[in-house]
């Protein structure tokens, strides 16, 4: 593996770490299974790249893709507080009206950003592009970390993962559950439309088809994150988060350079699915195993 | 193995010397070449240019495994993972990359300014952002579009049903391809006193449900090489046969599905030519002095039977023109 695949790996992992946060906030933390994502990620990057393109500075573009995710979220929750619509149903629904939406904003299914300006252009250029990159996501993701647990351990954050533990003990607490919920919803695709916005400017622009399978890539960076770093206390499992969608990246790294066992490119999620399959069967087998040594030594 | 250091070792100067220069008047052939190929999902149309592509090559005497590293990545669908094959490539460093489809063409333009890049099978190089006009773009980037001469199009249109006024087409709007497409006829059609009636399919499964929205209200459909409409073109014959409007597609293949006509590309020949291309940069041409290209050959091909059911006589003169009828 070449220095290029392994940094890009770890480039396009940490854009994907910030869709895995957002996952964690509705999967894990809410308690609330949102397909929102599939749609809300390729709007941050429609929102990003329309707004570059007509000439508005990276930053405000980028900072209005989050808003606008922020949006699709809300609307989500709050099909499904108020209007008491299934969970499910309330992300699916919002994640098809999201096609037409982008298709609208973008007014073409493909936006490109090769020839313009993005937020990478304010780096200072002191190392190879192919790692400031890398390294400029890391500092983004890391504040979004740290703001992610300094929210949690705030009121409304406790508020919100009482929400999700137990919403009937929540509720005789005192705490509004709905507005929990609307804030937590609007908090995870804000994250996943900042995650389009940063990867329609890291890749080139924006397209259509962008969004198909974030949900999926989501929860497997939250899951293999959870299984390679167990933790009960949530600063750390939000490290693992992003560190799982960075070892996922990583797995798909590795499975397009493995024609040397004589795997073709078609061949390519088979092995990603196995790689991730035995990174997370792994930990257990070895937890299982150091009893059985001891017993018999 | 063991006679290698031997020869380096070689006391006399002189022979080193004649060593080198033997080396370096080796022809171009002899030395391996890379070549790094991506597509953003399988398709039977890229797969074709892909194809197309390794028969060029081999016809220019790169066989691979012999002197030829061929390499063929696909992102089966997935946007991240084009973008990590980019990478990939870039850090492979082929003599070419050839990056066929609109999002991983922008993915390894994105990723490198060096490396000679080659696109195929993109309809609108130029809205990409890929080369900035299609004249020799001075960059690392050229490549060979499937745009279609759409007044050529027309032409066939207007042979079959010459009474033609309003022209459907079914597409995905979410195909930056189709909307190319579509804008385009749309001011081409209005310019000789025509309509282009819309019928959106964002789902192959809507492919027919689309179609029956145009019935009574056209004269005639048109579909270009709409990804969704392609895979769901036996939807569309259906409600062409049943309510006798005739098919116009863009591609040969579909013809042998049920359409009338067809002016099309011949993927795999599209995908030679971006193989001659590869070649020229393979020989030493820098990539920035080769303008981009649109497919030099077009093939027509008529379905006399789905003519029969869908109301349309084929005319002599056209039958004549045509490279296949299917009777």
């Amino acid at each position: 593996m070449s220095l290029y695949s392994l940094w890009g790996a770890l480039e396009i992992g940490l854009i994907f770490g910030l869709v895995a946060l957002g996952v964690f906030i509705t999967f894990r933390v809410l308690n609330f299974p949102d397909l929102t994502v599939d749609g809300s990620f390729p709007l941050g990057a429609a929102v990003a790249a329309t707004l570059i393109g007509s000439g508005t500075d990276p930053f405000l573009a980028t900072a209005a893709a989050i808003a606008a995710g922020a949006a699709a979220g809300f609307l989500t929750g709050w099909l499904h507080v108020r209007l008491k619509i299934m969970d499910l149903l309330a992300g699916i629904l919002v994640m098809i009206a999201l096609y037409s939406i982008n298709l609208r904003i973008m007014g073409k299914p493909n936006v490109p950003l090769i020839t313009e300006p993005t937020i990478f252009s304010v780096l200072p250029g002191w190392l190879p592009d192919y790692i400031e990159r890398p390294l400029a996501m890391l500092a983004l993701v890391a504040v979004a970390k740290l703001l992610l647990d300094w929210f949690f351990s705030s009121e409304i954050g406790l508020a919100l993962r009482a929400t999700g533990a137990n919403a009937r003990m929540a509720r005789a607490q005192g705490v509004a559950t709905g507005t929990a919920t609307l804030v937590g919803m609007a908090l995870s695709n804000a994250l996943v439309a900042l995650a389009g916005a940063v990867f329609a400017q890291s890749q080139g622009g924006a397209d259509i088809s962008m969004g198909i399978g974030t949900i999926v890539i989501g929860l497997a960076a939250v899951i293999v994150g959870e299984s390679v770093l167990p933790a009960r206390r949530l600063v750390w499992t939000t490290l693992a988060v992003v560190l799982g969608a960075v070892l996922y990246r990583l797995f798909v790294a590795l499975a397009l350079n493995s024609e040397f066992i004589g795997l073709k490119a078609q061949d390519l999620n088979l092995v990603t699915a196995v790689l991730v399959a035995l990174a997370l069967v792994l930990p257990r087998l070895k937890r299982r195993r150091a009893p059985r040594t001891a017993k018999g030594g | 193995m063991t006679c290698r250091p031997a020869l380096s070792r070689r006391p006399l100067l002189s022979a080193g010397a004649a060593l080198l220069l033997a080396a370096s008047a080796l022809p171009a052939l002899a030395q391996t070449k890379a070549v790094s190929v991506t597509a953003i999902v399988e398709h039977p149309a890229l797969d074709a240019i892909r194809d197309g592509v390794k028969d060029e090559l081999q016809a220019a005497g790169y066989e691979s495994g012999k002197n030829l590293k061929w390499e063929y990545q696909s992102a089966q669908g997935n946007p991240g993972t084009a973008a990590q094959i980019a990478r990939k490539f870039i850090g492979d460093k082929p003599d070419v990359i050839v990056a066929i489809a609109t999002p991983s063409a922008q993915a390894v333009v994105a990723a490198t300014k060096t490396i000679p890049v080659v696109y195929s099978g993109v309809t609108d190089p130029v809205a990409a952002q890929l080369v900035k006009d299609w004249k020799p773009s001075g960059t690392n980037v050229t490549g060979v579009s499937d745009l279609l001469a759409l007044d050529k199009q027309l032409a066939l249109i207007k042979q079959l049903v010459p009474n033609a006024r309003r022209v459907g087409m079914v597409y995905n709007p979410g195909e930056a391809n189709s909307a190319v497409v579509v804008k385009q006829l749309k001011d081409l059609l209005g310019k000789s006193g025509m309509t282009l009636v819309e019928a959106s399919a964002p789902r192959s499964v809507d492919v027919g449900a689309a179609a029956r929205t145009l019935v009574g209200k056209v004269d005639v459909i048109y579909t270009n090489t709409d990804n969704n409409v392609v895979s769901a073109y036996e939807a569309l014959v259906k409600v062409g046969n049943d309510a006798k409007i005739p098919l116009v597609a863009a591609d040969t293949d579909s013809v042998k599905r049920g359409a009338v006509a067809a002016l099309g590309i011949d993927y795999r020949d599209l995908g030679r030519q971006t193989g001659r291309q590869v070649v020229r940069i393979l020989k030493g041409e820098a990539p920035g002095a080769i303008a981009s290209e649109t497919s030099s050959k077009l093939e027509l091909v008529l379905n006399a039977t789905a003519a029969a059911k869908q109301g349309v006589k084929l005319s002599p003169e056209l039958r004549q023109s045509a490279k296949t009828v299917l009777e």
